[in-house]
């Protein structure tokens, strides 16, 4: 078990800097996410602590020891790999005794750690199977059986579920998040849905062009991102101008809103996001944001409502699907926001005015 | 990996370091000196010898017979190849596997067994010549000359090009063909438009193989060339010539090959860089049934051409089981020339078992290490090795062989005459086809396996040797059987470097040929066929889809 330390890390590709001075601290135990849209430099920096990658600056601890300079090989990490990396040519049994192999145990101790493993992940009745006959789930099982018998310091996970069809990937999803649990290791997660991001993390941290966004919870990210990028990346929201002026929120249609946390804000033009359900509608003539509803789609549970309210980009709400649709495309409705939940950021949208923390 | 683009003294900056030295000293170092020959006289820097070639049309015609027979070859070759495995791929076709195994054979049979057997049929007393001039009382055309070695290399090379475009048209998605199909475009138009545009980097290549083998072959043009001489057989013969021994001419005429096979490989690589795409079939072309007229007429066209190939090695065979008088055949049949076989033989199939065996040990060592370096530790001193193995891609073999001999004759390096020197020259030649297919077996293999290997706490020469090199082994083996059997079949630079001790079995049969002992190069060409039947028969076994790289 360890806690990963990472500072001042600088990864370069020939002359191009890919991540430039990033710090980040990973407490024992916990599941943390790297999540960020392709590009982002996630996977580099998994890669970095795993050893794959060269580290061109600063320095990664597991706990005390430095590990910049260690073989992959000699780092104690498990990794469990997009494309599974099972190789082809070994049992299941075989693949998942590989490491403990590596480290000379005796043969007692490997049967006996090998059986454990191939148990947990319920891939015991598949030993003797060559990789070949085994569906991407059960591989992924194999997969993560390998990564955990060693006993790594870390575990690190490089899109473990993003080849496998979205009905197994809830299910593999849930069983990562016990097994972590239940093994109680530091693991280090990339991916590039939020969702999945969302539901399993204990602490996600948003990437972009090499940098972290935010890093946070996943409640916190949601609730209060730290910048625009971090509002529309992680799940869908619409931004709105708008100005603060004496602790009033001013939209331009008119629409004025009060909250007792923005009194301290200083007067100036801010961008609002509001998220789909953050909306209310209420009848035309009303307080709120006058628009007109350009269509509806119903979805079960919920209906989605695309408002033209007169800007640039028409926006989208959520509403609980009523018996009967009194809100049909062509109504004119007025718009209120819940104000406890929106989110106002500078007007370059590199500063959320609700934290209180400069980012 | 770890700096992989930097040179690290590990183990792999080790082996990087000795495969450069193997290549240094076995083929810069000979082919510098071959260079060095062809400008430097007695009297210093020259260009005597270069401007003896193109001043004298003796030496400098033989350059552009050259040219002339292997595009010629190369055209006809692809005329007939290219449609060949398009019908394979397209149609329904009776006996496909048989056909496709022949063709395999005549691709890997010696050219000049070919070219003797031809001799046989239709020169100047030969059986079909005969038979035409007696029944019908018309002359045969004459098959010595451009004509018959344009046969010859045709009704082999061919089958290169059939390889090639098989194989990539395996690669074609059916749905580009329905997608094709849906919008109007079938038959012959969809051929042009775009089947023949997807895989023209790999007719490309195929082209390049077939001109520089047409280009470099020995055997033929000494057998059938007579006054046709293109250089690979001025080049032999000045080299080793009785009368006027010139190296430092021959060093020339090798240099002009150099300069020419180089100038066409790079020609060849700049257009097929610019056409290539990568392609990744879900649904391989399905084969069609032929109907009426279509049928007989595809069905007659694939199975004349694969007769035709054949052609030459069954009649060689036939004529070992002949009765001979001397050097004459006379009616009946008998194992004699079997029997006087063993009394000529002398060491020569042994020699053609071991100095193969040797050699394809190191070729397959060699190229499974310089491939791994080339794709997984490319740093600039193994990209230097990748370059340098592919160099004798595109040198005649018989330039190989001179380049060698003048540079080995001398102590400390005395190698000339010794069996260990026809060694060298087999996995010099061999090494860029088996690099070449290996480094494809290779990016086949997704890294993350090695890395997990590594993550696993297993080292590095542990990861390659217990999980690359089992992964890649089945392509490995039937790598190297085809490697094999072109290592016996192997005459241009045995020819230069053989000594009576290590004389091959192509050596063997080709001077029985000269000497005219017909019956029994016949039964030693017979031997060397079934070997390569039966090495072609076990690679079958061995290949998942009997896919061929050259």
């Amino acid at each position: 078990m360890s806690q990963i330390i990472i500072k001042d890390a600088v990864k370069k590709y020939g002359n191009t800097t890919v991540i430039s001075g990033l710090n980040l601290n990973i407490r024992n135990g916990e599941l943390f996410t790297l999540l960020g849209p392709s590009g982002c430099g996630k996977t580099t920096l998994l890669r970095m602590i795993a050893g794959f990658n060269s580290i061109e600056g600063g320095d990664f601890y597991f706990n005390d020891t430095r590990i910049n300079d260690k073989d992959p090989s000699k780092r104690n990490i498990g990794m469990v790999f997009q494309n599974y990396a099972i190789f082809p040519h070994m049992t299941v049994r075989e693949n998942v005794a590989f490491g403990l192999k590596n480290r000379k145990l005796d043969k007692a101790t490997i049967q006996r750690e090998t059986d454990r493993f191939l148990a947990m992940m319920q891939i015991d009745q598949y030993a003797d199977r060559l990789p070949e006959n085994l569906s991407g789930g059960q591989q992924q099982r194999v997969a993560l059986a390998r990564a955990l018998v060693i006993r790594p310091d870390v575990l690190l996970m490089d899109e473990p579920l993003s080849n496998l069809d979205a009905k197994l990937r809830l299910e593999m999803r849930q069983a990562i998040r016990n097994i972590q649990k239940e093994v109680g290791i530091t693991t280090v997660y990339v991916t590039h849905d939020q969702e999945e991001a969302m539901s399993i993390s204990d602490t996600i941290a948003v990437m972009k062009s090499g940098t972290i966004q935010h890093l946070g919870t996943p409640r916190d990210i949601y609730q209060r991102p730290s910048n625009l990028f971090v509002a529309t990346f992680i799940g869908r929201t619409n931004i709105l101008p708008g100005v603060i002026k004496g602790g009033t929120l001013i939209f331009p249609s008119g629409y004025t809103v009060d909250f007792p946390a923005w009194t301290s804000i200083p007067d100036q033009k801010v961008q609002v996001s509001v998220r789909p359900e953050e909306f209310m509608i209420g009848p035309a003539g009303g307080p709120g944001i006058p628009g007109t509803v350009v269509d509806s789609i119903y979805l079960g549970l919920n209906t989605h409502y695309i408002v033209d309210v007169g800007l640039e980009h028409k926006v989208e709400l959520i509403q609980e699907s009523e018996i009967d649709n009194r809100v049909v495309p062509g109504s004119h409705i007025s718009l209120t926001v819940k104000r406890e939940k929106i989110n106002l950021f500078k007007e370059q949208g590199d500063v959320n005015l609700l934290r209180g923390e400069p980012v | 990996m770890k700096n992989n683009n930097r040179f690290r003294l590990d183990t792999w900056g080790i082996i990087t370091l000795i495969t450069l030295a193997i290549y240094l000293l076995f083929m810069v170092y000979p082919l510098g000196n071959l260079i060095k020959m062809a400008f430097y006289g007695d009297n210093g820097f020259t260009l005597d010898n270069f401007i003896k070639f193109f001043s004298k049309r003796y030496y400098s015609s033989t350059l552009i017979n050259s040219f002339k027979v292997s595009l010629a070859a190369t055209a006809t070759s692809l005329l007939v190849g290219v449609p060949m495995a398009y019908f394979f791929a397209m149609y329904r076709i009776k006996g496909k596997g048989l056909l496709r195994i022949l063709i395999i054979i005549s691709s890997m049979s010696a050219p000049f067994v070919g070219a003797y057997a031809w001799i046989l049929l239709l020169g100047r007393n030969g059986a079909i010549t005969n038979f035409v001039e007696g029944l019908l009382g018309i002359s045969v055309p004459d098959i010595y000359g451009f004509n018959g070695m344009l046969l010859v290399f045709t009704s082999q090379l061919f089958s290169l090009i059939f390889l090639y475009v098989a194989g990539a048209l395996s690669k074609v998605d059916n749905s580009l063909l329905e997608a094709s199909e849906n919008m109007g475009c079938i038959g012959v138009r969809r051929f042009f438009k775009i089947v023949l545009p997807l895989i023209t980097p790999t007719v490309l290549a195929g082209a390049l193989l077939v001109f520089i083998r047409a280009l470099s072959d020995f055997g033929t043009p000494m057998l059938m060339g007579e006054g046709y001489r293109t250089f690979p057989v001025i080049l032999y013969t000045e080299f080793v010539g009785e009368v006027s021994q010139n190296k430092g001419f021959a060093s020339a005429i090798a240099v002009v090959a150099i300069l020419i096979t180089t100038a066409v490989f790079f020609a060849q690589n700049f257009v097929s860089k610019r056409k290539s795409f990568s392609m990744n079939s879900l649904h391989p072309i399905e084969a069609k049934p032929l109907h009426g007229i279509m049928s007989v007429l595809i069905h007659l066209f694939c199975y004349v051409v694969v007769g035709i190939a054949m052609l030459p090695q069954i009649y060689v065979i036939y004529t070992s089981f002949k009765k001979t008088s001397g050097t004459i055949y006379v009616d009946g049949y008998s194992l004699d020339s079997y029997v006087n076989m063993f009394t000529r033989l002398g060491r020569s199939i042994q020699n053609t078992i071991i100095i193969p065996v040797i050699a394809l040990m190191a070729v397959v060592l060699m190229a499974i290490l310089i491939a791994y370096l080339s794709v997984r530790r490319r740093n600039i001193l193994s990209s230097t090795v990748d370059v340098l193995s592919m160099v004798p891609y595109i040198i005649p073999g018989t330039v190989v062989g001179i380049a060698l001999v003048t540079s080995f004759s001398r102590k400390p390096l005395a190698f000339t005459g010794t069996m260990f020197i026809m060694v060298v020259a087999l996995i010099i030649r061999r090494l860029p086809y088996t690099i070449r297919s290996s480094v494809a077996i290779l990016q086949q293999i997704p890294i993350t396996i090695e890395e997990a290997a590594l993550s696993l706490g297993s080292t590095k020469m542990k990861t390659f040797f217990k999980i690359t090199v089992p992964m890649m082994s089945s392509g490995i083996v039937s790598g190297a059987i085809l490697s094999w059997v072109t290592m016996i079949s192997e005459l241009s630079t045995a020819m230069i470097l053989y000594t009576g001790r290590t004389q091959t079995l192509t050596v063997a049969i080709y001077t029985q040929i000269i000497r005219g002992n017909y019956g029994i190069a016949a039964a030693m060409a017979s031997v060397l066929t079934i070997i390569t039947i039966i090495s072609l028969l076990i690679f079958n076994r061995f290949s998942k889809n009997g896919e061929i790289t050259m």
